[in-house]
């Protein structure tokens, strides 16, 4: 093999280093030097080190509220995903109905987040509100600006109604591309439906659910508008999240330096969860044996 | 294990076929006897396919009937006709393992996990898996996958047939050829019907007992490799089978008693005569394979002059092509055959003439 050694193709990524540098290094790098210095004004600043992340870390609000995200997103992923998959399997292959049921299931999608607050609030509303309405005739006492534990299943229930869709819609896609051999083979091998479900359709979306995990996650991880219209993080603050909590001590208490440590504390719970989802998921499609050759 | 029947059997992929066009099978008759290995041999899109899923289930025929023995199976869905069927490309359980996937379709059935260690075992041998039993099916090549794909129709040894759809497509050359010779052994040792689907003569030839040569939806001629390459019942038989394919020319009766194709008055044995002169169709051909064109430099008895316009060496045989009342002709010549510069004789012995009425075969006299 004939290798050229040029060094100079490194000159190759300029460009591209330059891209990233003004949208992600730049940006990011501000953050980090606010999270190291205490500022007073322009001319003003102390550096301190590690100390807002020493402060952060054993805040008992937020450590509150980084546990209430941690059940929220994964209360949401194990509803969505599940269900998302459901939906999938059961929506129409082909003809005008696999179109209405398509253009159905993405309106939700549309929504932007505000919106999506909006509506719920006033659907959920007591005195106008179909839902608060419906359910305090059934005779349960519905409220969510009181009852902490009916403002948590109306987010719940808000989030999967909004994003269900998108694993839904993913996994439609996934489920298209398995070639029909798949299903024929299945059927001579005398598979039941579930062995097609368990080792062939579920095998197929991997990849897509992967994508769909992720994205969610992440989405769910920082969830902030919807949330702040419909319950504005109560009762008390039973659903104020971590992006709430962080908004309000960066703009609301304007308290720079902290919010900052917290920002990039943020940031890297969310880039090792999805880290440890990714190789998880990865690790599962690996032959779990070292026998049997290279 | 099961004689197959196929009965008055006719299958339209539109919902309300007007004519025989819309027939992807035309209504047949048909016999798989149980024990034989079969080809189903013929060009893309002429219906084999589509016949193979009608006997395993996976369509249902719209006209006729399929029987295995004397059990009419229309409306058993493939899970209880008790078939195997592997297809064109490789389909392999992903995330089981190779002994998973090949264990797959018995434990389906609730098989005592003895038996299936046993049988597993004894495929995993026969198509040399054994190795790779312990992999995940997903980082197999392709063509272990095939195999894989196989073992899974093999492994079930009470299987009425086992249909091979075009199976070894995505195999390399070398072990193409490993695996039909795998095949044929397992045939015979373990006496299963088996009928492989292809478009290629030489693996059906190799495989198979008898071929079933299908054209447009029909099977038009059914018997043994020579059968096919000696007397061709259809002209699409003679023009598919061989290399090159056999030659054909129009010919038409002539007002003075005789038979001519094109400009060149045929001499032409009685009976062949006779026939044509009886048959009141316009669509009458001539056909001879090239091996048994007669390429001679002198003048002979019934021999036609020629030109040659190309000779193809291909090593151990040639090629030589020329025009023949209109359309090109090709023989094959051994190497060591005197071959004239340019003006040749040829003569088409009558043993290996055949006349065509309608493009099938007549049966001629002599």
């Amino acid at each position: 093999m004939n290798k050229v050694q040029n060094n100079r193709a490194w000159f190759l990524i300029l460009p591209m280093l330059l891209l990233v540098a003004f949208s992600a290094i730049v940006p990011l790098m501000t953050v980090v030097n606010y999270s190291v210095q205490d500022v007073f004004d322009a001319n003003t600043r102390f550096f301190t080190g590690t100390e807002w992340f020493e402060v952060m870390l054993n805040d008992r609000a937020l450590q509150a509220a980084l546990l209430r995200q941690f059940a929220f997103s994964f209360t949401v992923l194990a509803i969505e995903v599940p269900l998302g998959i459901g939906i999938a399997l059961l929506m129409p292959k082909r003809g005008w109905q696999a179109s209405a049921v398509l253009i159905l299931i993405t309106l939700p999608l549309l929504i932007p987040w505000n919106v999506v607050g909006s509506i719920w609030q006033l659907f959920t509303r007591g005195d106008i509100g179909l839902m608060g309405v419906g359910i305090r005739e059934l005779g349960y006492a519905y409220n969510i600006t009181r009852n902490p534990t009916d403002a948590w299943a109306t987010i719940i229930l808000m989030d999967v109604w909004h994003w269900t869709p998108l694993i839904a819609l993913l996994c439609y896609s996934g489920l298209r591309a398995i070639p029909d051999a798949y299903y024929q083979a299945a059927r001579i091998d005398r598979a039941s439906k579930w062995a097609v479900f368990r080792y062939i359709q579920l095998p197929k979306l991997t990849n897509v659910l992967v994508i769909g995990v992720l994205l969610r996650f992440m989405h769910s991880f920082m969830i902030y508008a919807e949330p702040f219209v419909l319950t504005g993080g109560g009762p008390g603050s039973s659903t104020t999240f971590l992006s709430q909590t962080l908004t309000t001590m960066a703009i609301g208490q304007r308290d720079l330096g902290p919010s900052a440590a917290f920002s990039l504390i943020y940031f890297l719970i969310i880039l090792l969860v999805c880290w440890v989802f990714y190789t998880a998921i990865m690790n599962s499609q690996k032959d779990n044996t070292t026998q049997g050759g290279a | 294990m099961a004689q197959i029947t196929l009965k008055s059997l006719a299958h339209s992929y539109s919902a309300s076929p007007a004519g025989p066009a819309d027939y992807a099978i035309r209504e047949m008759e048909h016999v798989w006897k149980q024990g034989g290995a079969y080809a189903l041999l013929g060009p893309s899109g002429c219906g084999k396919s589509t016949l193979l899923n009608i006997i395993s289930g996976l369509l249902t025929p719209s006209d006729g009937q399929v029987l295995f023995d004397d059990q009419v199976m229309n409306e058993l869905p493939p899970e209880e006709r008790n078939i195997a069927q592997v297809f064109q490309f490789p389909v392999v359980y992903d995330t089981m393992t190779v002994y998973d996937n090949l264990a797959f379709p018995l434990r389906n059935v609730g098989t005592a996990e003895a038996k299936v260690h046993e049988r597993v075992a004894e495929v995993a041998d026969i198509l040399d898996l054994t190795s790779l039993l312990r992999r995940k099916a997903r980082n197999l090549t392709a063509d272990e996958k095939q195999k894989v794909s196989m073992g899974r129709g093999l492994v079930r040894d009470d299987v009425s047939a086992i249909l091979f759809d075009e199976p070894l497509t995505v195999i390399d050359p070398q072990l193409k050829w490993k695996l039909r010779r795998k095949l044929k052994e397992i045939h015979e040792r373990f006496n299963i019907t088996m009928i492989y689907v292809t478009h290629d003569q030489l693996e059906a030839s190799t495989f198979a007992d008898k071929i079933a040569v299908m054209y447009e939806g029909q099977v038009v001629q059914f018997g043994t490799p020579r059968e096919l390459f000696e007397a061709p019942a259809h002209t699409f038989v003679g023009y598919f089978i061989g290399s090159p394919g056999m030659n054909f020319v129009e010919v038409a009766r002539t007002d003075a008693g005789g038979v001519r194709a094109g400009t060149i008055d045929l001499t032409l044995p009685p009976a062949f005569v006779a026939a044509i002169r009886q048959s009141r169709s316009r669509n009458l051909k001539l056909g001879i394979r090239p091996e048994f064109v007669e390429v001679l430099t002198e003048p002979a008895e019934a021999a036609y002059p020629i030109e040659i316009d190309n000779v193809q060496d291909l090593g151990t045989y040639r090629i030589v092509s020329f025009g023949f009342a209109g359309v090109t002709f090709r023989a094959r010549l051994g190497e060591d055959q005197p071959l004239p510069e340019r003006q040749a004789y040829v003569r088409f012995p009558e043993a290996w003439l055949h006349l065509y009425i309608d493009e099938f075969r007549v049966e001629v006299g002599q």
